[in-house]
């Protein structure tokens, strides 16, 4: 039984990361019959490379600004005043796992576009807004899903009663009480919306921004190597998210002796 | 005139009306608990007075001005919760300063205010202040958060059941502390408790409410030993009912299990049922108690200083007190005895029909 369970895992690890070891091999293999990082130098040199990084990372802090200041005072409202009506947000926050990104981005193009009421597709700023959007759009059953998870673990009511009494107003509570609080669910909810952004092309794509996602597919059809370095960079970044989350959520001061 | 005025408050959920023409006039400093069961609406009246529910009818007024459509930061109320509702986050100093911070009180004013009153609930600034609340025991939370209730100078101070979630040594030593804290700073104070030694020993008066509505509002003496209505008498203190019967209604004479006995006040005809505290009943005759009834002790409970009998007399079982004595080993169960007591000591209850 117990090899069994072990010839399992071993089984599932491979499958994971032989494509993984093949990509990065494939990526360290320009230079015939050495190793090298010749690929990953070629792809770092890329102006396009600095650049579509720079706008989907810009996007990925819009997003998580825009996405924090939707999500925090919703999730504080719903758990506060009306706890009934939670299961009806969690299934709109879950609904862009449903819908496929290039129904919404058809959409937005539709409603939004030159001839439209507003015109948002018309210059480079208004596509960039409703790119960024979008983006909140995606992101929002992950970050809804961690700041409701931080939320489950203080007492809202009684902290919101607590600093009313003490004179506070909305703004205050969830400025000052709310938000340092979850704070660490807030940030793994914006890595993962980081993660999300700087890998998403669908929108970027039919939007025609110059975002990292479309930089990703271009140098894919145009190159052999950099794409396989390309890819690594971006697991990498994802990882480093992944990472990050578990750090800040550890290194929290009021909760580091509860853990 | 009065500091903190409730009057007819009316509170309703839906059908449910939980709190029925409550009237309570408090005067300044004045320490009064709202003594009763779970349900009772206590809790919901001292969550109208700090601006957490709307009141259905009737109004509030603090110092003459009616705060009934007030928000609860509007109020200057103080509030001390069960679970102590700390924020997490901030350090006990940054806590007590929560108040102050948000009423834009300077760092300069706001600091020597924070270490007053830390030094107040005897927690001093230098070692205390930097702690956050998850280092500190549930009793210290509590001392904390009373702080940081009372550092903006709030008009009232709210305790909702505070030392419920303590342990008993702990709940009996903070009761205490807020009692000096209260009486040094002279703020107005209601109190919420079930516990009804907490209640009869801190307050200057206890409201004792049942169903919505206030049963007895007096100082922990009167409510205690002469309770105004049969819940009141039950709720508060153990007691002992036994039905007598009047044989002379204007001197206040009446006769339980063939003993006449004298309540010495005038009394309905016919029978009345009649309630004895435990410490009002001796074992044995005693000097001044007249009323001597054959008992059989059917328990003994050993409490330490204080052994409680169960006694069967009179066709009810009464409970008495005495107190331990090491040279005198308790009774045994089942022994015949005699009890008595003064016939006016006797509490006469409400007629039930």
């Amino acid at each position: 039984m117990r090899a069994f369970a072990w010839g399992a895992f071993v089984l599932g690890a491979l499958y994971f990361v032989l494509p993984l070891w093949g990509m990065t091999e494939f990526s360290l293999s320009m230079r015939r019959g050495e190793y090298s990082f010749d690929a990953y130098r070629s792809v770092l040199a890329m102006p396009d490379f600095q650049a579509t990084f720079a706008f989907s990372a810009f996007m990925a802090l819009v997003t998580i600004v825009v996405g924090v200041l939707i999500v925090v005072p919703t999730a504080f409202w719903v758990r506060l005043k009306v706890p009934e009506l939670r299961p009806v947000i969690e299934f709109i926050t879950l609904l862009p796992l449903v819908i496929p990104a290039i129904v919404i981005v058809f959409g937005y193009i539709r409603l939004y576009n030159t001839g439209s009421w507003l015109p948002l597709t018309g210059t480079a700023m208004g596509t960039n807004l409703l790119l960024a959007m979008g983006y909140t759009v995606l992101a929002l059953p992950y970050m809804y899903r961690a700041v409701d998870t931080g939320l489950r673990t203080i007492d809202v009511g009684t902290l919101t009663e607590a600093a009313q009494s003490l004179g506070a107003g909305w703004a205050t509570i969830l400025g000052r009480v709310i938000l340092p609080n979850v704070l660490s669910a807030v940030l793994s909810g914006a890595f993962l919306t980081f993660a999300i952004v700087i890998g998403e092309f669908t929108m970027a794509a039919l939007l025609d921004r110059p975002a990292f996602g479309p930089f990703m597919q271009r140098l894919g059809q145009d190159r052999a190597y950099e794409p396989s370095a390309l890819a690594v960079i971006a697991f990498a970044i994802t990882w480093g998210c992944m990472g990050l989350i578990g750090l800040v959520s550890r290194t929290q001061k009021h909760t580091r002796a509860a853990r | 005139m009065t500091f903190l005025d409730l009057s007819r408050l009316e509170k309703a959920f839906g059908a449910n009306r939980v709190v029925k023409d409550f009237s309570l006039p408090i005067e300044k400093g004045e320490f009064v608990s709202l003594l009763g069961p779970s349900g009772c609406g206590k809790t919901t009246v001292l969550r109208m007075v700090a601006g957490f529910e709307r009141p259905t009818g009737g109004a509030i007024r603090l110092e003459g001005r009616d705060v009934t459509a007030l928000r609860p930061n509007q109020r200057a109320v103080g509030m001390v919760f069960q679970a102590y509702a700390l924020f997490p986050n901030l350090t006990v100093a940054q806590n007590v300063g929560f108040g102050l911070r948000v009423a834009g009180v300077a760092a300069s004013e706001a600091r020597p205010r924070v270490a007053e009153m830390l030094d107040i609930i005897g927690m001093p600034e230098a070692e205390y202040g930097g702690r956050y609340p998850f280092q500190l025991s549930g009793g210290q939370q509590q001392r904390v958060a009373l702080a940081r209730a009372l550092a903006p100078r709030p008009r009232v101070l709210l305790l909702d059941e505070p030392l419920s979630a303590l342990d008993a040594k702990v709940r009996v030593r903070l009761r205490g502390q807020i009692r000096e804290i209260q009486r040094r700073l002279g703020i107005t104070t209601v109190f919420v408790t079930h516990d009804q030694e907490e209640a009869l020993s801190i307050s200057d008066r206890v409201v004792v409410m049942n169903g919505g509505v206030a049963e007895q509002v007096g100082t922990p003496f009167a409510v205690y030993n002469q309770p105004a209505t049969d819940f009141v008498a039950s709720f508060v203190g153990s007691l002992t009912r036994f039905e007598a019967r009047v044989t002379d209604p204007q001197r206040g004479i009446v006769e339980a299990a063939g003993v006449p006995f004298d309540l010495g006040r005038p009394l309905p005809a016919g029978a009345v049922t009649l309630a004895l505290r435990p410490e009002a009943v001796r074992l044995g005759r005693a000097q001044g108690r007249e009323a001597v009834l054959p008992a059989t002790l059917q328990a003994v409970e050993f409490l330490g200083s204080v052994i409680r009998l169960r006694a069967e007399a009179a066709g009810a079982t009464f409970l008495l007190d005495t107190f331990n004595r090491p040279d005198e080993p308790p009774p045994a169960a089942g022994e015949a005895v005699e009890i008595s007591f003064r016939g006016r000591d006797a509490i006469v209850l409400e007629d039930r029909a």
